[in-house]
């Protein structure tokens, strides 16, 4: 792990086996084959620096950390960010030798910075304006004409350009190449003339574009929406954790008079390395906007009507009395992944304990059976970038989870990882994967046999040798799968049940589920799925346990979405109709992808109660509409893909009367004339602590010491927590704007939190609960469940993916207008050899029919999709609907006739 | 401040480089030999550059998106390195580039009088092209021709010292095509094809860059090892 840490910059790793070295006369240790200039930080020497950045290569351009350092010619001025500390190196940074140097830096940086400070957002917050202030010269003798450019120019629809504040650094560009490994803008010109741009026509349109801004060193590179919204002095800052996507990257939230600004990355080893992407970035405006719901709403003659929380929630009360007064079971619950832990939590309570429904999802159809992704023996991200093989069983990484993309792409180009892509189409991974194989929708399970057991994989394109290398490569432990949906026109169980032959394949290897919303992990942690109880919990293992909590839970395993839509819009069996439906901030008419069941279904329900935080097309089917408090408005916890939990800042106050979920939760129970006992998110929090399985001994202690930074993985007995704080201050170079964040939680005596359970099915002896029901297991293995059989495709059809891309028609995109002007029609992608043989040529268009659905279509070629196999974006325009349109739920694939016009 | 330009939305990124459109079929299967010469494709960039400004005569931006696909880099990368060497034009120039220099020794011969009289007699700036796009001229650091002064190149061939009347001369020689023997049209290099390795076997090459690289990360591996 030594070599590990020294890589990704991190603290806390031993340096007992380094190298000895001086600085001012300071005999300080530094680990092998580590830079000047991060050895003296750590020793609490800040050597001046632009171009360095902890994060990526060194390459000594702007020489503003130039030392002297001795040598057999005497002391030399060398850039520290350049130079590796070696045993015996003497090293002076504040001679008069390094002043003088640094003087003459600055100066030359200045010479065509146009000073602009007072007009510049960079100002105050400003590596050039603090350094030049600290150790420049004061004064210039350059008294000639600056270089001019037109200012500003958009390098992408998010990121401006204004030239002449550039100093060069070459940040931007390397992390562009490097980081992202898009190397869309680049240095135009040489000498005096130099200048980042793109290519003329081709903009910056990197899904990172937003990192560049935040690591300039100067205020040469602008985000749109922040552009001359704030002053830094006026923000205020708290640390929290992303949740637009489930990969939970660490962030300071910045607001002014309670509107946010911006977010930042925050460095942290386990997870984004300080990087964030553009939606997660940029789509944390949406709770600034204009439509957010603020008042309760009941459908009063046919409208909808603010009303008082109370006449609302009363509302709620006798509408979902009458439900369960028939079948508790006639209630259903979707949606809970945009929620906290908490917010899920009592959400799970409510409708189990109380409702007595299963009929809980926090998965809208687009994710995998709860029991399998808590079942499965979860990976970290940090190990799946240190695997020897990483297998890919999922959707396009860089379209769901973006960061997650940048450490596996970082893992194979600089580092040992072997990735295996098994997957319908091209990815954004395929160019760095050792083998890629092809496969079919509803193929999955054969191929993963095939790979196994030695038989013919479905698709037998895959060029001869792929098969035996990618055996290989998977027999070279330690293995990490990463498992999501490369197909949401697909059942999950198809996936679901080749992850389940890979676990018994490989059992040493570990799964990282690719469900892509925000706290999707920590939903189903906390029950909001079927058949499941908090802490990773069967319904029937945690029957008693959670009778003597809660007092009672459901009778029978509940259904999932795609059949409570089903039976809400009347195709199941006569008697056991879902008549009332919760919408826990999810739309089933964007969300969920077949779009006609989930309009029958919402015109059907006699009940529809909405708990959102924007409006959104299921408003016009909702009969009372609940408004929640989004993220950044609310304190809690949210859990990432890797079941590591955060502790989530809240910087913004809710507006109007909106209130958090766990709040609405617990009043609706109280007007359902039950006590859930919940004052505060902090005594939530302590009941989840206490009844769920899995996160035992994370208390809010535990919590509050690494709220600050690292998250603490869940269950405990996987990850030592150690107590120590990480005092190491955050570099203001690599990320201006968040050297002072306000971080969470009280300082604690350093330590190493014992852990309660030490295997979670440990003893009993310590479980405080005398007499009552022992502690249930934590569900283990891949579960069992029925796999849809799928009939082979008759030879006229082509079977349909349909796979997801970052900027969508959801509603983190759909509320956020620099955002929402991203979305591009997509096109159905088919193999060229299919479009010959139908004579379309590609920008043509053809005809799609399944048994119901009908739609024109504009088409291009994709030399990477099997035959017979077609792909379209999900839940972006295609031709005059969306891909939701031709996908029918009662199939577990969707075959369609493609014809030409 | 201006009003931005709008921008194209960002679309699904392309997974694949596309095969060159621009290009024609002759450069393309030199570019493929001269990639093939190098261990890593992107070394081939510049070489790629030339072979591009000998169809169009300078660096057009189809050409530079050709190019970043066949050697895996971005277009952006291309305009970047391109932009960097002076003999790569990524603007148009005319059939001819008139280089003077105006270097200490050329000064010192006359150098800045003949640029001010190809200016006039030409009736552009340096920098500029003629209407009829028969000339561009430039004005040059050394050329290295510094026994012959003012020195003059065109088309990035010695032309020998100049006075005003020999230089309009010249530019009367290149307009009526007299010297197009001797100076064939802006960005053809040279006329004389290297063969030596260019007919490599494909194979061979490939088995030779499989077990370099195998050296390098043993290198590497050993390197790593020593340090640990």
């Amino acid at each position: 792990m030594g070599d590990q840490d020294a890589e990704t910059g991190g603290t806390d790793a031993p340096v007992d086996e380094g190298v000895e070295f001086t600085i001012d006369g300071r005999t300080v240790r530094a680990r092998k084959g580590e830079m000047l200039i991060a050895a003296a930080e750590r020793a609490g020497t800040f050597i001046p620096r632009f171009c360095y950045h902890p994060r990526m290569e060194p390459v000594g351009m702007c020489r503003m950390c130039l030392v002297e350092v001795s040598g057999p010619r005497g002391a030399t001025l060398m850039p520290s960010c350049f130079i590796e500390a070696a045993p015996g190196m003497e090293i002076v940074t504040d001679s008069a030798k390094v002043k003088k140097a640094q003087d003459g830096v600055l100066e030359f940086l200045l010479i065509n910075h146009p000073l602009d400070c007072p007009v510049c957002d960079k100002g105050g917050e400003c590596p050039l304006q603090d350094q030049t202030l600290a150790y420049g010269p004061g004064e210039s003798r350059f008294v000639e004409e600056k270089r001019h450019f037109e200012k500003p120019i958009p390098i992408s629809d998010l990121v401006l350009l204004d030239r002449e504040r550039c100093i060069q650094c070459s940040r931007c560009t390397r992390f562009a190449d490097e980081v992202a490994g898009e190397a869309q803008i680049d240095f135009i010109g040489r000498g005096e003339q130099i200048q980042i741009g793109t290519f003329p026509e081709l903009p910056f349109t990197s899904y990172f574009s937003g990192n560049t801004v935040q690591i300039c060193p100067v205020g040469a590179l602008t985000a749109t929406p922040y552009r001359f919204t704030a002053r830094p002095w006026d923000l205020d800052q708290v640390e929290s954790t992303c949740t637009t996507c489930s990969v939970g990257c660490r962030v300071a939230v910045q607001s002014s008079s309670n509107r946010l600004t911006r977010l930042l990355g925050i460095d942290i080893d386990p997870v984004n390395h300080g990087w964030l992407c553009d939606k997660g970035r940029f789509a944390a405006d949406a709770v600034n906007s204009e439509d957010r719901l603020t008042e309760p709403m009941i459908r009063k003659e046919g409208a909808l009507v603010a009303v008082s929380w109370h006449e609302a929630l009363e509302a709620v009360a006798t509408g979902l009395k009458a439900a369960v007064a028939e079948r508790p079971e006639s209630v259903g619950i979707i949606g809970g992944a945009r929620l906290t832990n908490e917010g899920a939590y009592a959400w799970a309570r409510l409708a189990k304990g109380v409702l007595g429904t299963d009929s809980v999802d926090a998965q809208i159809g687009d994710g995998l059976p709860a029991e399998l992704v808590l079942g499965l023996p979860r990976a970290t991200i940090d190990q799946a970038a240190s695997a020897s093989t990483v297998v890919l069983l999922t959707g396009d990484v860089r379209e769901e989870l973006p960061v997650l993309f940048l450490r596996l792409r970082a893992a194979a180009v600089d580092g040992d990882v072997a990735i295996v892509e098994l997957s319908p189409q091209a990815t954004s991974l395929t160019a760095h994967a050792e083998v890629s194989l092809r496969y079919g929708p509803g193929d999955a399970a054969a191929l993963v046999d095939a790979l196994v057991s030695g038989g013919t994989p479905p698709n037998a394109a895959a060029e001869p040798g792929a098969l035996d290398r990618a055996r290989q490569l998977m027999g070279e432990g330690p293995v990490v799968v990463i498992v999501g949906r490369p197909s949401l026109a697909e059942d999950g169980e198809l996936v679901a049940d080749a992850a389940r032959k890979l676990s018994a394949a490989l059992p040493e290897a570990r799964f990282l589920p690719a469900l892509r919303r925000g706290n999707v992990l920590g939903a189903l942690d906390m029950g909001l799925a079927p058949g499941v109880l908090p802490g990773r919990v069967a319904l029937e293992d945690g029957r008693a346990w959670f009778e003597e909590a809660w007092g009672s839970v459901p009778l029978a395993r509940g259904r999932g979405t795609a059949d409570m839509l089903a039976a809400a819009a009347g195709d199941q069996a006569e008697g056991s109709a879902v008549t009332a439906l919760v919408l826990l901030g999810a739309d089933p008419l964007t969300d969920f992808p077949d779009r006609r069941l989930a309009e029958r279904a919402l015109d059907a329900a006699d009940f529809v109660v909405a708990v959102v935080t924007a409006p959104g097309a299921a408003l016009d089917h909702a009969d009372v509409v609940l408004p929640a408090a989004e993220a950044h408005e609310r304190p809690g916890t949210t859990t990432n893909l890797e079941g590591r939990v955060f502790r989530l800042g809240q910087k913004l106050v809710p507006p109007g009367q909106a209130w958090p979920d766990w709040m609405i939760a617990g009043e609706l129970a109280v007007h359902l004339g039950h006590d859930l006992g919940f004052d505060s998110v902090g005594t939530v929090w302590d009941e989840i602590e206490r009844v769920a399985v899995s996160h035992r001994g994370i208390t809010r202690t535990v919590l509050d010491a690494h709220g600050a930074a690292d998250g603490v993985v869940a269950p405990l007995s996987l990850s030592k927590v150690s107590l120590a704080r990480r005092n190491a201050p955050l570099d203001p170079v690599a990320v201006p704007g968040v050297e002072s964040v306000e971080r969470q939680g009280a300082s604690l005596q350093a330590g190493l939190a014992a852990s309660p359970n030490a295997a979670a099915d440990g003893p009993e002896a310590a479980d405080p609960s005398d007499g009552g029901p022992s502690r249930p297991a934590v569900l283990s293995g891949p579960g069992e469940f029925a796999v849809p059989h799928v009939a082979p495709a008759d030879g006229y059809s082509v079977r349909l993916v349909a796979s997801r891309v970052l900027y969508d028609g959801g509603a983190a995109v759909a509320s956020v207008s620099t955002l929402a002007g991203l979305v591009a029609p997509g096109a159905l992608r088919a193999n060229p050899h299919d479009l010959d043989e139908l004579g379309v040529s590609s920008g043509g268009q053809v005809r799609l029919r399944s048994a119901t659905a009908s739609a024109v279509v504009p088409v291009e070629p994709d030399a990477s999709l099997p035959r017979k196999v077609v792909a379209a974006d999900f839940n972006v325009p295609l031709g005059d609907g969306t891909v939701a349109d031709l996908i029918d739920r009662a199939f577990p694939v969707v075959d369609l006739r493609m014809e030409s016009l | 401040m201006s009003e931005p330009t709008p921008i194209a939305p960002p679309r699904r990124a392309a997974l694949a480089p596309a095969a060159p459109v621009h290009l024609n079929a002759e450069i393309v299967v030199r570019a493929r030999q001269l990639i093939a010469l190098y261990p890593e494709r992107r070394s081939a960039l510049i070489p790629l550059c030339h072979l591009a400004q000998e169809q169009d005569g300078w660096l057009t931006p189809e050409a530079m998106v050709d190019i970043a696909g066949l050697v895996g880099v971005t277009p952006g990368e291309v305009l970047g390195t391109a932009s960097f060497y002076d003999m790569l034009h990524t603007e148009p120039v005319g059939r001819h580039v008139v280089a003077v220099c105006t270097n200490i020794a050329c000064l010192l011969g006359g150098a800045a009088e003949l640029l001010e009289h190809a200016e006039h007699s030409l009736g552009i700036g340096a920098g500029g092209t003629t209407a009829d796009g028969a000339i561009t001229l430039e004005e040059a650091e050394c050329l290295a021709d510094c026994d012959r002064v003012p020195c003059v190149q065109v088309n990035h061939r010695y032309v020998g010292a100049q006075t005003p009347e020999s230089f309009d001369q010249l530019v009367a020689d290149l307009r009526s095509g007299a010297r197009d023997a001797d100076i064939p049209p802006h960005g053809t290099l040279i006329r004389v094809r290297r063969t030596t390795g260019i007919e490599a076997d494909p194979v061979a090459v490939a088995e030779e860059r499989r077990l370099a690289a195998v050296a390098r990360s043993a290198r590497a591996d050993a390197a790593d090892g020593a340090g640990a």
